[in-house]
């Protein structure tokens, strides 16, 4: 496939899906901006990359809960990228978050940052015409449940957002995808067992991401069986809803 | 937490362990090195070593650091395998300086068990290989060593088996190559005697390893075929599309264990017979490519599930050059008698002792053979280490899961400088395993 970006910023590019998005647009000569909070790690991906292909790798420092760095972020980068991909996240503890007030934290960084960043960003795609954007939002957004509700709107509102920006977008050459996955093989959810056929490898989604990006799809579930899970999930009644142990 | 069910690659013993992983800074979580673990690699050795209650995996840490082209010096994180590491560097015209007969191997482990290879005669392990280890210590703190700084950790790390601290980085200088391909020689002989002289006759090849006929008893006691073989040079090769190809072949795989049954006397003494006639000539040369050469049971995915789900044990020892014939004889001769043998025993001549204090070539000749794990076995296996001992000889920890501790202490003359290492930097103990439990190594 020819890409129609030559450039990708990943945010949150430690993690396991980012990483293959990495890898893969990296062998499609994608030239590439690593960004995340652990820097050491950022840069044996880079080595790691530049070892394996004959691409440029810039990294950066980034951290999306200092939402007052993001501007001089962007305005700071090497080089100006024309597609972004919002990878960062934290599933939180759900049972804490209905204690303490570590709810903050999930809302902060998989709302409040993922939404202070992309704007930032966006608007200098619109000025330049051109981009694409890519926002890992998750399932669990599509309907609250008593066991991570808290993670789920989060995902819920980056949903949201992400969907008013597409119809902003939609003008000027610039496209924006929600990436909605449903169990991927992470070390998110070390320990947890779940169903095989419905736990995706992360270099599979990571194909998935990119191929999406490209057609300027606007959403994607990954498995794409979770497309038909989240629609039988989300019609049911909610008086039914609600006595559900989910 | 969760327990998980392991073994190594024999399926003996088998556990129930709690698997954590090393990542970059892991040893900044206080609780990380709270209680003690076995570092583990890709599961690749035979035994317990790498087992215990709770192992820490390095599989997650995996990235290459530095790999300078033009000089061949690679540095990587310890928990990529060789297999990665081949893909990467072959297509630039580097090999691996060691490399054992699986690429499904950790950098990390390798260097844990200081691996040996069918060069050993002429290159030795692959600790001689490594410009520097980065070894995470019982206190959290991570510490360069190499010949040079920090020697005497360096020494028990290479084949210290996990003990010293988790290997968590590396440096290694490998090898410039012209191509993939391997030119090979292979030669058949008639007996044991024939095939010692041979590896002496031949010891200016780069590799050589024998495969050897464990039950073939009378006037052809010990035919072997010798393996031997060579980087082929630019030249040799006629399509130079074919210079360098990182993969060859795609692989099979054993879907389950066998059943008992399919692995008895007859069965194995029909393979050994035909494995031997499958070669027509006495001589035979050929060009292959290095998988062919090296890895050729990795092309057989889950290979080891041939032994059946109760497993085997990969006996492998070392005979000191001085009386390893007499004693060789000696040993293959039990082994013949009791008609045990497998598929494939693999003789080879190491070359020099190399350091490390626990590191198990010496100048002499070595032989690892497959046993299915049964009643008697590990009786035998005894009566065997006797002879071992006798001959002035050791038994290799990465493939060992039985041996006494007594035996190993004997054997094993390093073992002080080793524990007087260990007493300083793992005191506690925050680096254990199965392994070095029974043996009582530290």
């Amino acid at each position: 496939m020819t890409y129609k970006f030559n450039h990708l910023l990943i945010l949150g590019a430690n993690s396991d899906i980012a990483e293959q998005v990495a890898y893969q647009a990296a062998k499609e000569r994608i030239a590439l901006t690593l960004s995340g909070r652990n820097f050491e790690k950022l840069k044996a991906l880079q080595s790691d990359i530049q070892a394996k292909h004959e691409v440029t790798v810039y990294i950066r420092k980034f951290d999306a809960d200092k939402i007052n760095e993001h501007q001089s972020f962007y305005n700071g980068l090497d080089e100006k990228p024309d597609a972004v991909l919002c990878a960062f996240g934290i599933l939180g503890d759900q049972k804490l978050a209905e204690k303490d007030e570590s709810w903050q934290n999930i809302i902060q960084t998989n709302f409040t940052g993922a939404v202070s960043i992309l704007s930032i960003i966006a608007n200098d795609f619109e000025k330049r015409k051109h981009g694409f954007i890519a926002g890992i939002s998750s399932v669990a957004g599509d309907r609250g449940r008593q066991s991570n509700y808290f993670y789920g709107a989060a995902k819920a509102g980056f949903t949201t957002f992400l969907s008013g920006l597409r119809n902003r977008m939609q003008h000027c050459n610039v496209s924006v995808l929600t990436v909605k996955p449903g169990f991927v093989k992470t070390k998110m959810i070390d320990g947890l067992e779940t169903p095989g056929p419905l736990t995706a490898k992360p270099a599979k989604l990571a194909k998935a991401i990119l191929t999406a990006m490209n057609k300027r799809k606007s959403e994607i579930y990954y498995k794409p069986i979770w497309w038909f899970i989240m629609k039988i999930i989300t019609s049911i009644p909610e008086n039914l809803f609600k006595k559900m142990k989910l | 937490m969760q327990k998980t069910s392991i073994t190594n690659w024999n399926k003996f013993p088998e556990i129930e362990a709690e698997i954590k992983h090393y990542t970059l800074g892991s040893e900044n979580n206080p609780s990380f090195l709270k209680n003690d673990f076995s570092p583990r690699g890709n599961g690749r050795s035979y035994g317990d070593a790498s087992l215990g209650e709770v192992v820490c995996s390095s599989l997650r840490h995996n990235k290459i650091l530095f790999f300078d082209k033009a000089e061949g010096l690679f540095i990587a994180q310890s928990g990529i395998l060789f297999s990665e590491i081949l893909d990467v560097i072959t297509p630039n015209g580097w090999f691996l300086p060691v490399t054992p007969g699986t690429k499904y191997i950790t950098l990390g482990g390798a260097i844990a068990a200081n691996v040996h290879g069918k060069n050993h005669h002429a290159e030795g392990s692959i600790s001689r290989h490594i410009q520097f280890i980065d070894l995470l210590l019982a206190n959290g703190e991570i510490l360069r060593c190499d010949r040079s700084q920090n020697s005497a950790v360096f020494y028990a790390s290479v084949g210290g088996m996990g003990l010293s601290g988790l290997i968590v980085a590396a440096g290694i200088q490998l090898k410039k190559i012209e191509s993939t391909s391997i030119s090979q020689l292979q030669l058949k002989a008639q007996n044991l005697t024939e095939i010692l002289e041979f590896f002496h006759q031949y010891a200016t090849y780069t590799y050589s390893v024998a495969w050897i006929d464990c039950l073939k008893k009378g006037k052809q006691f010990g035919r072997s075929i010798l393996m031997l073989g060579e980087h082929s040079k630019q030249k040799e090769v006629r399509n130079t599309k074919e210079l360098f190809v990182s993969h060859r072949k795609n692989s099979i795989n054993i879907p389950f264990n066998f059943p008992g049954f399919v692995l008895n006397d007859y069965s194995i003494r029909w393979f050994n017979t035909f494995y031997y006639h499958k070669n027509l000539k006495s001589r035979k040369e050929l060009q292959s490519h290095y998988d062919t050469f090296f890895y050729p049971l990795d092309s057989i995915l889950n290979w080891n599930r041939i032994y059946g789900k109760r497993g085997f044990i990969q006996y492998q020892f070392v005979l000191p050059k001085e009386n390893g014939k007499t004693y060789l004889e000696k040993i293959l001769k039990r082994i013949t008698d009791k008609g045990w043998g497998s598929f494939l025993a693999v003789l080879k001549m190491f070359g020099p002792e190399d350091e490390g204090y626990l590191s198990f070539p010496m100048e002499g000749y070595t032989l690892a053979l497959d046993f299915p794990i049964r009643k008697g076995l590990f009786q035998f296996l005894d009566e065997l280490d006797i002879l071992v001992k006798k001959a002035g000889g050791r038994i290799y920890l990465t493939k060992d899961a039985r041996m006494s501790s007594q035996m190993f202490k004997d054997t094993y003359p390093k073992l002080k400088e080793f524990q007087d290492v260990i007493r300083e930097i793992n005191p506690e103990m925050k680096f254990q395993s199965m392994l070095s439990k029974r043996l009582k190594i530290v």
